[in-house]
């Protein structure tokens, strides 16, 4: 009997113990560094295997981009230092002269055009990289771009090309293969080693548990402020560990800030939120190949009428979205600020019965299930108000992983799609959404509505052949005019973005819509 | 017993033949690998040529033999999101489970079979009524919300203040119901390098820091579980003759509780147990996932939501090799603990 008093005292004892003596995170004096949490680790450290978020993030962190965007969505130069525009296919950039890889090797010309070479071979990149024809070095700091056709996006295209060490990655690895390959399944040296011109170099990486950086002691802006000397990256794909951990103070900064935490992270006083509107577009597409109603406006119309987008984005999303009547976001050029919200039961109503479908009908719906903010319940509110018009859903979510299968077979008559344009471009939206769909050309390839208008396409067509920014404004204005008028689709929302900090560092000035918070750049003061 | 030993094997090879042809056979419906591999915008034409390059175009036979005679030389495939062999990642991801079943399992042992025993010697204690209270409330609640209580009252810390606190009673209070938060609330800090991909959290006092939490709500689910067996073979054991017979003698208490007793009730509690310590392996998934505990478990997960096939399959495979070997063990220590029981079968 006493034996097992004992041994139950000493178990109590350690467990209250272990809870009560913890000794504090050991940070030295004289070292700044940021412990961070995003819900996924880049898969790769080669920039160039996989068009995502993650790597965008990593190559703003390990390189440096000829140009990047600021909060405005304005060009800020980086290692271009001025450009102009020679003719209408010719593009002539002036580089930075005082820059250095991580290896020591000097940045020149010569890397620009290998790194665009190597994107066009890039099966992610490649399609974007298409216009791109020629790049030539003039000299050691000038570099041209030629374009078969004048092409009015090469400046988005310039935030993709990070110059990569071109003599680093020249030769062959230990294994014989040629260090430039790009592989996607498999081992290559540039998915394990990195020269960039960057703030931060990779000092350690264990895929899926940490990654490490050591802040480049070489690095070229000594105008940036930023002051971190090592950033440890954990990826935390719980959404309620990961702000625990901000919360607890086991990590100073998180990405992306679940909206159901939004409050409790406001609350914490230290702890520091940020919030943006996205450029990320949640919408329906209405499906006029399976469904015979949907080749009528009217009734595509009298859907759009029927869907409150303001309840869903303060009720579902707690205001953690902008409810969007078009394809574009603020800032970008072909916004329309007076395409309001449709949100009208009656009129949708009418408009049923009109089209001659007042008693309604019946439809699949498909969302998934883990890709966007509440995306299963966006659907099931979609679903209801739906059945306000009398239209009969039956809903189905899935799993990312499954999802975009049935996506591509276009198996429900309405189907959910976010969409973030890579070019930050309004025409990106259409071509792949609501181009005429056209296996060959690839064009609508995520186009489930099956909308089609000539028009409308050769409009956008024109606008990315047109210099002028002010008429090619006009022209995407036009087209999302268009689209609206005979809905061609259900937008709901910009999904927008979130991060949060310890208090005493300053993300705000660091992040941006397109989420690639420019770490080089960030100061933490002291506590 | 080298002949149980083999019989066992060939039990082992062929559940891991049952397993990788299910596991195959279900791949279609874990989703497209490549929609993984490439970002959104990249066209059909290089999918299709990423999905011929992968060999995902062949027939459900032609894609099988591949795996299975590459299987059957240790070769089993590349992990589609680690670009490693499934083998290497699965063996960097297995110490770190490991670990974190052993404590839950030190914690079960330690703490179920006092509670157990002492409850069922003495039923009707208010301690008794407390614990066997615990284990309802242990049993019934899921594991993840387990997980995220104790990351909020260990990690965070709660402030509550019901008390008036002017007073200084109330203060007190205050801060009896108050927690100050502190513990590590996910992965597992800076394991030391013990030998191969084996880091350890055992060698030192912060790195068993980090395994406490995730510990604790892995055992939370067979702790009770374990407690009410313990304490209801212990009580049926009590009633049996030979104890009866023993006290009449006139033995001591404490040796027919702990000597006579004891050595019955755990008969069945090491067979329950031995299977499991099997499903901790697999309860790990949650538990892994809430404290982001880098080991098989999120990986698995992760490894689903990405649809990585090969690491799908060799981590199923490799799970239904530790039941096996769980299994087996039983069975051997089951022989120890009762010679009545032969293990090849033949009569005693």
């Amino acid at each position: 009997m006493n034996f097992n008093k004992t041994v139950m005292a000493a178990v109590i004892g350690a467990t209250m113990a272990g809870a009560v003596a913890l000794p504090a995170a050991a940070q030295s004096d004289d070292v700044t560094s940021l412990r961070m949490a995003y819900d996924a680790d880049p898969v790769s450290l080669d920039i160039h295997e996989q068009l995502s978020g993650g790597i965008l993030q990593l190559s703003h962190m390990t390189f440096d981009p000829l140009v990047r965007w600021t909060q405005d969505l304005d060009f800020e130069p980086r290692l271009a230092s001025d450009w102009e525009q020679v003719d209408d296919t010719t593009l002539r950039m002036t580089l930075r002269e005082d820059v250095s890889f991580h290896s020591g090797n000097t940045f020149t010309a010569e890397d620009v055009v290998w790194t665009v070479d190597r994107l066009k071979r890039s099966p992610d990149f490649k399609a974007i990289f298409e216009p791109i024809s020629r790049v030539t070095a003039v000299d050691e700091h000038t570099v041209e771009f030629e374009t078969e056709k004048p092409y009015p996006l090469l400046l988005n295209l310039a935030t993709y090309i990070f110059p990569m060490d071109r003599e680093f990655y020249t030769g062959t690895d230990e294994d014989g293969d040629p260090k430039d390959e790009i592989v996607k399944n498999g081992n290559s040296y540039a998915s394990t080693h990195v020269s960039g011109t960057g703030p931060f170099t990779v000092s350690e990486r264990q895929q899926g548990v940490r990654v490490e950086f050591e802040r480049n002691t070489n690095y070229w802006d000594e105008a940036s402020p930023g002051n971190v000397d090592r950033i440890e990256l954990t990826p935390i794909s719980e959404n309620a560990t990961r702000v625990a951990a901000l919360l607890s103070e086991d990590v100073d900064f998180i990405a992306p800030v679940p909206p159901n935490d939004l409050e409790r992270v406001r609350e914490d006083e230290n702890a520091n939120l940020v919030t943006m509107s996205g450029t990320r577009i949640i919408l329906f597409h209405m499906n006029q190949e399976r469904v015979e109603a949907f080749q009528d406006p009217q009734v595509r119309k009298a859907f759009a009428y029927a869907i409150n987008q303001e309840g869903i984005a303060d009720r579902l999303m707690k205001g953690f979205a902008t409810p969007a009547a078009q394809f574009s976001p603020e800032g970008y050029a072909g916004h329309v600020p007076d395409l309001e919200l449709r949100y009208d039961l009656e009129k949708a109503k009418t408009l049923m019965a009109d089209a001659g479908y007042e008693d309604g009908f019946e439809i699949t719906m498909m969302a998934p299930n883990n890709r966007y903010v509440n995306d299963a319940k966006i659907a099931q509110a979609v679903s209801a108000m739906l059945a306000r018009i009398n239209v009969d859903v039956d809903l189905k979510t899935l799993p990312k992983a499954q999802y975009w299968g049935e996506y591509d077979d276009r198996a429900a008559d309405m189907m959910m799609i976010g969409w973030h344009a890579d070019t930050e471009d309004s025409a990106n939206f259409h071509q792949y959404l609501t181009e005429c769909p056209d296996s060959e050309s690839g064009g609508g390839q995520y186009n489930a509505g099956n909308y089609c208008n000539p028009e409308v396409d050769e409009l956008v067509s024109q606008a990315n052949l047109e210099i002028d920014q002010d008429k090619r404004a006009e022209m995407l204005q036009e087209v999302e005019q268009t689209l609206y008028d005979e809905a061609a689709f259900v937008p709901l929302h910009w999904q927008d973005l979130a991060w949060a900090s310890a208090s005493h560092i300053e993300i705000e000035p660091i992040l941006n819509v397109m989420n690639f918070p420019y770490l080089g750049d960030l100061v933490i003061n002291d506590e | 017993m080298l002949a149980f030993l083999i019989k066992r094997l060939f039990h082992a090879l062929l559940v891991m033949f049952v397993i990788s042809v299910i596991a195959f056979a279900i791949q279609d419906n874990l989703g497209d690998p490549i929609q993984q591999m490439v970002g959104q915008s990249v066209p059909e034409s290089e999918r299709a040529q990423l999905r011929e390059e992968l060999g995902l175009n062949d027939p459900f036979l032609v894609q099988y033999l591949r795996f299975a005679i590459n299987a059957a030389q240790f070769d089993f495939g590349y992990s589609y999101v680690f670009n490693q062999p499934t083998t290497e990642v699965i063996a960097r991801h297995l110490p770190a489970t490991l670990e974190l079943v052993a404590s839950a399992t030190f914690l079960i042992v330690v703490l179920s079979v006092p509670i157990g025993v002492y409850s069922a010697i003495k039923p009707r204690a208010w301690l008794s009524r407390f614990f066997m209270g615990i284990s309802i409330i242990g049993i019934s609640i899921p594991v993840f919300l387990t997980a995220i209580v104790l990351i909020q009252i260990f990690a965070i810390g709660i402030s509550w203040t019901p008390f008036p606190a002017d007073t200084s009673w109330g203060t007190w209070l205050n801060e009896v119901v108050s927690t100050e938060g502190g513990m590590p609330a996910y992965g597992r800090g800076d394991p030391i390098h013990v030998v191969g991909t084996w880091y350890t959290n055992f060698a030192s006092p912060r790195g068993l820091l980090y395994l406490v939490l995730p510990a604790i709500s892995l055992a939370s689910i067979m702790l009770p579980l374990f407690i009410r067996l313990i304490r209801a073979e212990m009580l049926e054991v009590l009633q049996s003759d030979y104890i009866k017979f023993a006290r009449a003698k006139g033995i001591r208490l404490r040796r027919i509780y702990f000597l006579h007793a004891l050595k019955n009730t755990m008969l069945p509690v090491i067979t329950v147990g031995g299977v499991q310590i099997g499903t901790l392996v697999a309860y790990t998934i949650l538990t892994e996932t809430v404290f982001q505990w880098p080991g098989m478990g999120l990986m698995f997960l992760d490894a689903i939501e990405r649809s990585d096939i090969p690491l799908i399959v060799t981590y199923l495979m490799i799970v239904g090799l530790i039941f096996v070997i769980t299994n087996t063990l039983v069975d051997l220590i089951y022989g120890l603990v009762n010679p009545t029981v032969k293990l090849t079968g033949k009569p005693a």
